[in-house]
């Protein structure tokens, strides 16, 4: 694979996570446990949408065929998405949204962090900027971890049982192809096994702090970042790429 | 002092323009008018937010994903501010929003009728945002000072979303010809649910009288009503948008638009809970409350042990 495709391949990972995770936040919407937490997810979910679309725009740069992020964004079918499979999981109650943001949000600071020393400038400048946005994604969901694992029995059992069922989908997150070969090489992106290790230390610590148990499950589920997803993807798909897919050609 | 006489020294105080502020002495019917007042104007801002969410995600572009996201955000903002500018008056939320599930506070009737198509979303914006705006400038010369200021805050973020509402309606009419029938019918669906956003007329008006004098409210309702619908035409003929109303006519003398008049039945049995949209939206509200109540509670006895950790460690 040559840089300039892996590159390609690795915005539109990077753009899918984002817009996917945005999408999940935002079906809380006027649903939140308070209203100060109604608003703090889709404040997350608008920062997310920043990132994708910052992403989305390098990629249909690089890609002739591509008329703009939009394209990329809404009319591509569900095998070209190159999301993480945690990402697409549902929403659930409180306990398995705010669980899913922390083991996502942990991932992107840590990614997010080796990217500001990327040898693409591109990639450098939106890394160095969606930092910003997601160490506090990080500090509020795992802020919320504590809480609720610390809370009352109600809210530690939720909890326990969130990880208990997201944990299966997080080594998915890690996975390499032929794309972070050839930018791991070029020194574009970082190697995922190191981010791997950082991650297993930082998650490990704040669910200490929760009280929480990591569970001891088997994780052999993949494929994400080969377009390989679970059943839930095409069900987001579908609703956020409505109007563009029944109108086509129409400008909004 | 006598109460008489209380009475007389604030209403003195009010021909004054002097701003009344929350450690002020009030007869107790101003603080209940207000209490009525601003925390149907809070919940109408939290309640507003479900119309607008059917849209959120289904947006069709990334940009109109992230205006409609914000803007929804500023409303739920104001509804934040509002209730707290409201318990400066001795309530609480919470028994705002007990009182908002038992139906004893109400929220703006317009809410209460669906989110069909995307121009709904650019119809809300410029037309029922528009109607607030129009009411909202006003009120920021409100007596009550803590209202008075959220007011002027909030406007400006209101401005924003009617020029966004625009923005969508303008290009729908300038799209395909689907577009341009999805505007219309947003449009012919909203126009008249925005007009009644200002009230009943001024004849008909529960509690205009008293509210106009202790300056609660500044202008009566047709007035407000008639200033809107002189801007909105204007605006609807300038991207080819039809007002559903086949009686509008420029009256050249007193160079105000004249229109048909509103179906007030209508209006009355929105407001006692027969829209299309009231039980729904009363419905959310109650069931997404209820399932955070373990949230809060966890949040709550998170708070409570934190603290008493520090005072042993202390």
């Amino acid at each position: 694979m040559n840089t300039k495709d892996a590159v390609y391949n690795f915005c539109l990972r990077m753009a899918d996570n984002n817009l996917i995770s945005g999408q999940r936040l935002t079906e809380w919407c006027s649903r939140g446990p308070i209203l100060e937490e109604d608003l703090a997810m889709t404040n997350l979910a608008l920062d997310l949408f920043g990132q994708a679309e910052s992403f989305f725009d390098y990629a249909a740069s690089l890609n002739g065929n591509v008329k703009s992020a939009d394209d990329l964004a809404f009319l591509r079918s569900e095998r070209q998405y190159y999301n993480n499979l945690l990402v697409e999981q549902p929403n659930g109650d409180f306990a398995v949204t705010m669980m899913k943001q922390f083991l996502f949000s942990a991932f992107q600071k840590l990614m997010y962090e080796a990217l500001t020393e990327s040898n693409d400038d591109t990639i450098k400048g939106i890394s160095t900027k969606a930092l910003k946005e997601a160490k506090y994604h990080f500090r509020h969901s795992s802020e919320w971890v504590i809480r609720l694992g610390k809370g009352t029995k109600e809210s530690h059992e939720r909890v326990q049982l969130a990880i208990n069922e997201l944990w299966r989908f997080t080594t998915d997150m890690f996975e390499m192809n032929a794309t972070d070969e050839e930018l791991i090489s070029t020194g574009i992106s970082a190697n995922l096994e190191t981010i791997y290790g950082k991650w297993n230390f930082v998650v490990g610590e704040i669910l200490k702090e929760a009280t929480l148990a990591i569970p001891d499950a088997a994780k052999i589920i993949k494929g994400g970042c080969n377009g390989m997803h679970t059943e839930h993807l095409g069900h987001i798909l579908t609703e956020m790429q409505y109007l563009q897919r029944a109108y086509p050609g129409a400008t909004w | 002092m006598t109460e008489e006489q209380k009475l007389e020294q604030f209403q003195a105080r009010i021909d004054a323009e002097e701003k009344i502020e929350p450690k002020d002495w009030m007869p107790e019917e101003y603080r209940k008018a207000l209490i009525r007042q601003m925390s149907q104007h809070a919940h109408s801002e939290v309640i507003g937010m479900q119309p607008e969410g059917n849209w959120a995600l289904r947006a069709p572009t990334l940009r109109a994903k992230k205006i409609l996201l914000a803007k929804i955000q500023d409303e739920g903002g104001h509804g934040l501010y509002l209730y707290s500018a409201t318990e400066t008056l001795g309530i609480d939320r919470d028994t705002m929003i007990e009182q908002l599930h038992e139906g004893k506070a109400k929220y703006s009737s317009v809410f209460n009728y669906p989110t069909l198509n995307w121009a709904d979303i650019g119809a809300i914006g410029w037309l029922v945002d528009g109607a607030a705006i129009v009411n909202q400038i006003s009120l920021q010369r409100t007596s009550f000072g803590s209202y008075s200021r959220a007011m002027i805050r909030i406007c400006k973020e209101e401005s924003f979303h009617q020029r966004q509402g625009y923005e969508i309606m303008t290009t729908m009419m300038n799209g395909t010809p689907e577009q341009k029938e999805m505007a219309q019918d947003a449009m012919n669906r909203w126009w008249a649910p925005a007009l009644m956003m200002f009230g009943p007329p001024d004849n008909d008006s529960a509690h205009s009288k008293q509210s106009l004098k202790w300056k609660i409210k500044r202008e009566s309702n047709d007035v407000l009503r008639q200033r809107f619908i002189d801007k909105t035409i204007d605006q609807a003929h300038f991207i080819g948008l039809e007002i559903p109303d086949k009686n509008i006519r420029f009256n050249k003398e007193t160079e105000h638009w004249e229109t048909s008049p509103l179906d007030w039945n209508e209006f009355k049995q929105v407001i006692n809970g027969n829209g299309p949209c009231n039980h729904q939206r009363l419905n959310h509200h109650i069931k997404y409350h209820n399932e955070g109540n373990w949230v809060r509670e966890a949040a709550l006895a998170f708070a409570e042990n934190e603290m008493k950790l520090e005072t042993t460690t202390n």
